[in-house]
């Protein structure tokens, strides 16, 4: 199968500084390729720089379509959803027009996605009409990534959906991603620090460590390597 | 009593005025982080505009229609011009920037119309009603500012566009996610402020009378009624406004002298800082970690 997204020989800045040396990162069709390292090794602005929020060199393509100098909104709109870091749920607003925004690139009315939105996280329809600064965290974590699947995307990007959740919100939450990949055929690629969750159910995987790709290949493959095992799975 | 209610409808009168225009600060405050002071000099320029339409005999309604038009097209095209630049300096380089532009619509008035107070008519004649507790005309401003506000909760409730306006002005990273354009989004929202100006400054200029400082004193309620309902609120800057305006009457007619009136903006503005600096609306959203 061909990849959907590629990333080749891509670096990222802010500012003067390079954040990312040139790294080659492939997310097959349909498939789940997950990304993990140590904090700053490079993870979140690898996401960055595929939705075009940090400056970056290289090429980056998707879906057949360079994603170089394309704006943040123009890269939505071609179907890369990002749920970014800390879930970047609009607080203020309901849970219903948080997931009214997440159509706002597509057209066609929304209500369909939504009912199945709901059908996927029911705590979502039973508080449709609250402020989305209300939920719990594992509430807006579902919320975000309901709100990046009304977009229809092709490719989710999640920036590690577990982070300040309790265990068994987390297992939960992994368990609705792995259905939702299959139901709503969409491609993933996941950054996350809970290595051992990840390797489970990504096909693909790859270490980052300060800007560079240390090591890549299946995830079964990346589960079995005993360094890896040590660093980063602790047994 | 009679006195006293009187006062009162007049000053609700007064008070949708600067309620339009605290609304319109406050549209922009969300935005942008921004206070803009230029906002009433924009209606300023905007009711002139009204003013050389009715002057060429355009119809009174149809004047007003272009011209709300026209000053929303302004307002994005100072946005794109002026702002946008300014976009991420430091808050005070913003500030002086909307004190520059207030300057220079204040001078380029003065030059093109001069400073003679101008006659400007209005559609409600200026007749008592219900037995002189309240004019025609202070019915009529309040009508118009009700059906205004109307317009923009339907909008900003209802329609995608006012909603993806609202997500913009929330979080703007976010926004950028789900595909809105943020930059458009704050262009129509300076464009929708200078609409609401436009409408104040027509509604205000018979009883003012035209000239170039016109909205000075306005813009000072206008700041007043925005504090008093908290600058994040546009609830509040609307309720802000009409209580400003109901004081501001009451206040000048009862305690002190009505050229000293401009001081209770000011005592007004003290208050609040000091008791409630959140203003009465403006409290903080419910978030939990």
């Amino acid at each position: 199968m061909a990849p959907i997204l590629q990333l080749k020989a891509v670096k990222a800045f802010y500012g003067q500084f390079e954040a990312l040396h040139g790294i080659d990162v492939a997310v097959e069709d349909g498939g789940m390729t997950v990304l993990l390292g140590a904090n700053g090794a490079g993870k979140t602005t690898t996401l960055r720089a595929v939705c075009g929020i940090v400056r970056s060199e290289g090429d980056i393509v998707f879906a057949g379509d360079t994603l170089r100098r394309r704006s943040t909104e123009q890269i939505a709109a071609m179907g890369v959803a990002h749920v970014p870091e800390g879930r970047g749920t609009f607080i203020g607003l309901t849970v219903e027009e948080n997931l009214r925004l997440g159509a706002y690139s597509r057209a066609g009315k929304p209500h369909e996605s939504m009912a199945r939105m709901y059908g996927y996280f029911p705590i979502l329809a039973d508080r449709r009409r609250q402020q989305a600064g209300a939920l719990s965290g594992g509430e807006q974590q579902m919320l975000a990534i309901a709100r990046a699947l009304m977009m229809a995307p092709r490719l989710l990007v999640l920036d590690e959906p577990s982070f300040g959740l309790a265990p068994r919100v987390v297992e939960a939450i992994f368990a609705i991603i792995d259905r939702i990949r299959r139901e709503e055929r969409v491609s993933v690629l996941l950054v996350e620090q809970n290595a051992s969750l990840a390797l489970e159910l990504a096909d693909h995987a790859y270490l980052i460590e300060t800007g560079y790709v240390v090591a890549s290949g299946s995830a079964k493959a990346l589960a079995d390597d005993p360094q890896i095992r040590r660093s980063y799975l602790g047994y | 009593m009679h006195l006293f209610l009187q006062q009162i409808f007049s000053g609700l009168a007064a008070g949708a005025i600067y309620a339009s225009m605290a609304l319109a600060l406050v549209m922009i405050y969300r935005a942008t982080d921004l206070v803009n002071f230029a906002q009433c000099d924009m209606a300023m320029f905007s009711t002139y505009i009204a003013w050389m339409l009715v002057n060429a005999d355009v119809p009174y309604w149809a004047a007003f229609a272009i011209t709300l038009v026209v000053s929303f097209i302004g307002g994005m095209l100072i946005e794109r011009i002026v702002i946008r630049p300014v976009e991420n300096a430091p808050v005070l380089a913003a500030v002086v920037v909307t004190i520059g532009l207030l300057l220079i619509l204040n001078a380029l008035a003065g030059w093109l119309f001069t400073y003679t107070l101008q006659e400007f008519p209005s559609p409600f004649p200026d007749r008592p009603l219900f037995g002189a507790l309240m004019t025609t005309r202070d019915l009529g401003i309040i009508a118009v500012t009700l059906v205004m506000l109307g317009l923009l909760f339907v909008f900003f409730r209802f329609t995608t566009i006012g909603l993806a306006m609202r997500a913009a002005a929330q979080n703007p990273a976010s926004a950028r996610l789900c595909g809105i354009k943020v930059g458009r989004m704050l262009a129509i929202g300076w464009g929708l402020a200078a609409a609401i100006g436009a409408t104040a400054g027509i509604m205000v200029a018979p009883i003012l009378f035209l000239d170039p400082n016109m909205m000075g004193g306005v813009l000072l309620y206008a700041f007043t009624g925005a504090l008093l309902g908290g600058i994040t609120s546009p609830v509040g800057a609307v309720i802000g406004g009409l209580i400003v305006g109901v004081t501001e009457n009451l206040v000048g007619t009862y305690l002190i002298a009505s050229q000293l009136k401009l001081t209770v903006a000011l005592i007004l503005i003290i208050v609040v800082l000091v008791f409630r600096p959140n203003g009465l609306f403006g409290t903080a959203i419910v978030r939990r970690v």
